[in-house]
């Protein structure tokens, strides 16, 4: 018998047992996942929990409710990968052998990196909302907090998700709107990138929602460190921005275990070929989602696109024949933009889309790059979408893995 | 889109980046180096240097890179390039503006 291992039972990893139970002969490999927790978090919906938008039930299920019964599941924490010897060590001292590995282990906040981030004021005025923990911990905080500086602030790039705190910024604005204290509350969105939005077309195109909901904007921030007593956030220029609270999204790492392993760049994330999803150092181990270093978005429905692609090429690893070099950074994601209202854009590695429909050319139902309702409802029907067909592998009617370029109007990305 | 930089017909990009790093010379340098308002030492052609070797081994440049350059920290990098250091250096580096500034 051969071994597949999959490292890591979040939304990629999950959907490759799932793809490959039904692609791969079953008395010829075995395949083994292994993630250190039993819940599988509903990451996107993070966003939402903070404004009580969601519950926190919404946004946790248990994970092997989603792993094929066939497929070896093991709970434990991953300590090293030894690539040379293709063997894997988890915490408790047991090693798994692997003829094909699949590195899932996603990304995560690293609040550390920045003084006085991480010390006496964390989760008291100083928030992340890209951990259940942390979103939970803001929610309750809103809930009774009477107004003042909000800070919304990225930490640096890449971030999962790119767009998440912009959207934290807008629904802020509707959530103190309702609560009827909008007029105590000053938000301010910092970054820093040289606009608000990652793509230069999306920047032109959407920045009036900015000015429509009142947020200032600070960019090219790069910060140095919280001075939490003070309650300012400063960056290298020795620019000043004060909060009452800050939101913000700390440094993403890929997991320790990639630097453990010697397999990581700067960040811990693992240098793997855009196109095919190998991995540039070993050719049996293979990257997906929020864990490798590619120049895409850091988002759900990349690491969906991913699936298919990589799906194809390690059955075609198997066969030993080339492979494809298709993966073209295909992302689209709904920007909530408040009030009951989204949009949605979509996006690869060479094109920026400005309008147009989805996923039907033509016909939509879902329009880009414009606000709309039925965009609201496409994101709050993802959270269903997630959990009974994206994570289990079910093919998404009409939604492709590359980027049809029907029915939109782009330009070319040029630098 | 061509520019005349010390007097040599240069190809730039709308930012004004150059597009061919082959155009690039001393010169040049310190002329894009002039108009964003930097005059240039020694220290700057060490990080410049730095730069461009970084580029030609397609390793992406961030702020948290050069941390680790062992060429320079990240309070001088702004004091040498004020206003948004790897935009301007990069400049006038005549390499691309660095992805994470996008
Ligand atoms: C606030 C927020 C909003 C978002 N909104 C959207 C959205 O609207 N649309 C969208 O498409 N995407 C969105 N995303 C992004 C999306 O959730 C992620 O891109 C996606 O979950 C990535 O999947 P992954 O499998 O690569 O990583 P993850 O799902 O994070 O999974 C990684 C897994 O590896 C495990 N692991 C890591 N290290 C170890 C170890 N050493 N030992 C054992 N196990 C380990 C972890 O426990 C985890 O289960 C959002 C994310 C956030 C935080």
């Amino acid at each position: 018998m051969k071994n597949l291992v999959i490292l890591g039972a979040g939304t990629s990893g999950t959907m490759m047992s799932n793809h490959l139970i039904s692609k791969l002969p079953k008395d010829e490999w075995t395949i083994t996942i292994v993630d250190q927790y039993k819940t599988h978090y509903y990451q996107p919906g993070f966003l939402f929990l903070p404004f009580d938008i969601y519950t926190s039930k919404q946004v946790k299920k248990n994970g092997k409710k989603f792993i094929p019964k066939q497929v070896n599941y093991i709970l434990e924490k991953i300590d090293l990968i030894r690539p040379e010897e293709n063997k894997i060590n988890l915490e408790s001292g047991t090693t798994l052998d692997y003829d094909i590995l699949i590195i899932a282990t996603g990304t995560k906040i690293a609040p550390d990196e920045i003084e006085g981030m991480n010390g006496p004021e964390w989760y008291k005025s100083i928030f992340d909302f890209y951990t259940y923990e942390g979103a939970k911990a803001l929610r309750n905080k809103l809930r009774e907090w009477e107004g003042g500086k909000l800070v919304v602030h990225i930490t640096e790039m890449p971030i999962k998700c790119p767009v998440a705190p912009l959207e934290f910024a807008f629904l802020a604005d509707s959530y103190f709107k309702n609560k009827g204290i909008r007029d105590k509350v000053e938000i301010t969105y910092v970054t820093p990138l040289g606009g608000a939005f990652t793509k230069p077309k999306a920047t032109e195109a959407l920045h009036y929602l900015l000015e429509e909901k009142n947020i200032k904007e600070v960019t090219d921030f790069n910060i140095e460190r919280v001075d939490y007593e003070n309650h300012k956030i400063i960056d290298y220029a020795d620019v000043e921005v004060d909060y009452d609270l800050l939101v913000t999204v700390p440094t993403n790492m890929g997991d320790a275990l990639i630097e453990r392993s010697g397999m990581g760049d700067d960040l811990n994330f693992v240098p793997t070929h855009k196109a095919t999803l190998q991995t540039k150092d070993y050719e049996n181990v293979f990257a997906i989602g929020d864990a490798t270093n590619l120049p895409a978005s850091k988002a759900g429905s990349v690491a969906h696109f991913e699936a298919e692609i990589l799906t194809d090429n390690i059955l075609r690893y198997i066969k030993g024949e080339p492979l494809k070099e298709e993966f073209d950074g295909h992302a689209n994601c709904f920007v909530e933009t408040g009030n009951g209202k989204a949009l949605l854009i979509d996006f690869n590695y060479t094109h920026e889309p400005v309008e147009g429909t989805f996923p039907i050319p033509g016909v939509g139902p879902l329009k880009l790059l414009k606000e709309s309702r039925t965009n609201h409802m496409g994101k709050m029907a993802f959270r269903w979408i997630y959990w009974n067909m994206l994570i289990k592998g079910i093919h998404i009617p009409f939604v492709s893995a590359t980027m049809n370029e029907k029915g939109k109007k782009f330009d070319k990305v040029t630098n | 889109m061509i520019k005349v930089i010390a007097n040599k017909e240069i190809e730039v990009n709308d930012e004004g980046y150059l597009v061919d790093f082959k155009q690039w010379d001393r010169e040049v340098c310190e002329c894009i180096a002039g108009e964003c308002n930097v005059v240039l030492t020694e220290k700057h052609y060490e990080v410049i240097e730095y730069l461009q070797e970084k580029h030609k081994k397609e390793e992406p440049l961030s702020i948290r890179g050069i941390k680790k350059s062992g060429v320079i920290n990240i309070k001088e990098f702004y004091n040498l390039f004020p206003g948004g250091p790897l935009k301007i250096s990069t400049k006038i580096a005549g390499i691309p503006k660095p992805k994470s500034c996008i």
